[in-house]
């Protein structure tokens, strides 16, 4: 079998596994934050073009509680999703909100408006050439796994990836909250009729996006490049993840995470040169046969 | 009708324009230096607010000589219509010389808007060495770098130490092809083989590991990375992670100071990498860093802002050497003057410019201290080499400068 593989694609057995597996980290990433913009869009009709700056700001959280006050990863793990997702609040209860009764341009606009301003702001506080952040030591080293080496830190994010994951999706699903949250995407004036506070309910699910988003900026933060921009490329990619996967839909966005992780990492052996254009073919080959995306509901 | 938002927007505008320019056409006895650079982006580090701060450094360090100097400053967004664009309104009104413009598509397209207006054009943060090559100009002087200089001083030195088969990533553009193809040549002249190359989209691609992985599997002995800024960062990342530092030599073939602020020195320890200037080089590098750091944000200054130091200043002793009036009435002269001096400045000691346009100077090879080794914060290099100017650029011959007599 592994010989027929490798007679047909060319590449030998052992890198095609490694790539396979390297496809899915990356999908990881995409997961983590395609998760927090489909919670966003699900229940407050957003598409929050902030995202990637506040992706950004996570890692930045995390620089800072380690140079500045000298908390380490673990912490920044915890505290860095906190701090950028209470920015996430101010904002959506200072401006977003204003925009509830205007059409969906208006949320893109300010959205991405507010990512600028705020990538300008930390680009002129620290430079675009970016800041050092290390693997914390307990997760240093990688597993020979005979095919490939594997560092420890990219199998952690993978894993704790699926955790986050699997926990929004909980919340959602399986418990009342939830169960307010879908009730007041379908009808908010009724679910306040009962006597549930939407607006906080709103704010408070705009900040749990945003901390998301955050999280995976601490994930990322030792693996690439600490920069102001460093959301801008992967945000891009990142919409049209929500796109194939279907706006708003929580396990589509997860799936096809992980799923274009992989078909890019593929490309990535193939053919590098098309490994940045591959996830919009299939976008738009998605969009042309399925408009409301694999996992939407039309 | 005009609204509240239209008179704000009129009014922004006229904010933007060039004001101090049209007010001080009339003094025929100012020279007047445009810094065109990168001051948002992703060079901004290396070249961008730092070249302004050097380029400053320079027309104090010359002093009052009978004339006055105004620097004036702009960003490209390195984007070869923005940057043209200002090069040409700057040049229509009344600035001599256009300073730094890193980013090669937009130098040469400010190269010929130079050659054109017969202005001057002197380049500090561009790599391509077609500057002084197939498109050489009388205008235009090559300062800092180039593609050719980088490609010999890394990789002709890696390879002599035995890594004789090399695996490139690649950034697909122009850059990223002309310092793959100019490091292949060093390779294979040395008798070393290319064993394969991955390009990939630039500047579209954040994770690197995947193309890691696959020079890993190449068995090549040499990782060449031929690229810039943010992409060799997270390429020399991923390479530790996955170990291939223990197997590979790592070439980072256009690397600077910053980059390796960055990367910190826990990651980069031991890379090897060509510069033509580094603050703590000698006594007189030390005492210019020393002028410029507080101004400069508390950083020493990175070589391509050195380099605008060095050629603003040589180009105010040419001025000085010609006259105002003749400066600003004939770049081609201006630049004929500061190729007929000798150059000798704190950041690049004597040297000369040549014929093609370019600047000789020593290059170094540089390698990165270990964490134990660095003093403190900027204190990251020690010299493996160091190359004469005359040998550590392109042989004027081979670079087919329509300039140069044969």
């Amino acid at each position: 079998m592994l010989e027929f593989l490798e007679s047909i694609t060319g590449v030998p057995t052992p890198l095609l596994f490694g790539q396979l597996l390297l496809g899915l980290i990356n999908g990881a990433f995409y997961a983590m934050l395609s998760l927090g913009l489909a919670v966003i869009f699900g229940l407050l009709n957003i598409i929050n073009f902030t995202h990637g700056a506040q992706f950004m700001m996570g890692a930045f959280v995390a620089w800072m509680l380690l140079n500045w006050l000298g908390l380490g990863y673990w912490w920044a793990l915890l505290l860095a999703p906190l701090i950028v997702g209470a920015t996430g609040v101010i904002i959506e209860r200072t401006m977003i909100s204003r925009l509830y009764k205007l059409d969906h341009l208006y949320g893109l606009l300010l959205t991405f408006g507010i990512g600028l301003m705020i990538e300008g702001v930390f680009r002129n506080e620290f430079g675009s050439s970016g800041l050092p952040y290390r693997i914390p030591a307990e997760l240093q080293g990688a597993w020979d796994l005979g095919f490939m080496f594997m560092p420890i830190y990219r199998g952690w994010v993978v894993l704790f990836a699926l955790i986050c994951c699997l926990a929004t999706w909980l919340v959602i699903e399986k418990t009342r909250l939830g169960a307010y949250l879908r009730a007041a995407t379908e009808n908010a004036a009724l679910v306040q009729a009962f006597g549930v506070n939407v607006p906080r309910m709103i704010t408070l699910t705009y900040g749990a996006g945003v901390a998301l988003a955050a999280l995976a900026g601490v994930l990322a933060a030792p693996i690439y490049s600490v920069n102001p921009q460093m959301g801008t490329n992967l945000i891009i990619v990142v919409f049209a993840v929500v796109v194939i996967g279907g706006m708003g839909s929580i396990l589509g966005s997860v799936l096809t995470g992980f799923g274009l992780g992989i078909i890019e990492g593929l490309t990535k052996v193939y053919w590098p040169e098309a490994s940045a254009t591959v996830i919009f073919v299939i976008m738009a080959i998605v969009l042309l046969t399925r408009p409301a995306g694999l996992f939407g509901r039309a | 009708m005009l609204n509240r938002r239209g008179v704000l927007a009129a009014g922004a505008a006229g904010a933007m324009l060039p004001g101090p320019l049209s007010r001080a056409r009339a003094q025929a006895n100012t020279i007047r230096l445009g810094v065109l650079s990168d001051m948002s982006g992703p060079y901004r580090d290396a070249t961008g607010p730092g070249c302004v701060v050097m380029t400053q450094a320079a027309v104090a360090e010359f002093g009052a000589r009978g004339f006055n100097v105004e620097v004036v400053q702009a960003d490209h967004q390195n984007r070869p219509d923005v940057g043209a664009n200002i090069a040409r309104q700057w040049y229509d009104q009344g600035v001599d010389v256009v300073l730094d413009v890193p980013t090669s598509s937009v130098a040469l397209a400010v190269n010929q808007i130079a050659r054109e207006k017969n202005k001057v054009f002197l380049n500090s943060g561009a790599a391509t060495s077609d500057l002084t090559g197939s498109q050489c100009s009388p205008n235009t002087v090559h300062w800092t770098y180039d593609t050719w200089m980088l490609a010999k001083g890394t990789g002709a030195a890696i390879v002599r130490t035995g890594g004789d088969s090399w695996f490139f990533i690649t950034a697909d553009y122009a850059f990223g092809h002309a310092l793959q193809r100019d490091t292949t040549r060093f390779v294979e002249a040395a008798g070393g083989r290319v064993l394969g190359a991955a390009r990939y989209p630039f500047p579209a691609t954040t994770d690197f590991s995947a193309f890691v992985v696959q020079a890993q599997a190449s068995r090549a002995k040499v990782l060449g990375m031929a690229n810039a800024s943010t992409d060799t960062v997270n390429t020399i990342k991923a390479a530790r992670e996955f170990g291939l530092h223990r197997s590979m030599k790592l070439a980072a073939l256009l690397m600077g100071l910053v980059d390796v602020h960055a990367l910190g020195l826990e990651s980069g320890q031991g890379l090897l990498l060509t510069e033509s200037f580094y603050w703590d080089l000698n006594d007189r590098t030390r005492a210019l860093t020393a002028r410029v750091r507080a101004q400069n944000q508390g950083r020493p200054p990175a070589m391509v802002q050195a380099g605008c130091y060095g050629a603003a200043l040589h180009y105010l002793k040419a001025v000085a050497d010609i006259g105002v009036a003749a400066a600003k009435a004939d770049g081609r002269a201006a630049v004929a003057r500061m190729k007929a001096m000798p150059t000798d400045d704190d950041a690049f000691g004597p040297g000369r410019i040549r014929e093609d346009g370019r600047k000789l100077h020593p290059v170094f090879l540089f390698e990165v201290k270990s964490p134990a080794e660095s003093r403190g914060p900027w204190d990251y290099y020690k010299v493996a080499a160091t190359t004469p100017g005359e040998d550590a650029f392109r042989p004027q011959a081979e670079g087919g400068c329509a300039l140069v007599r044969s």
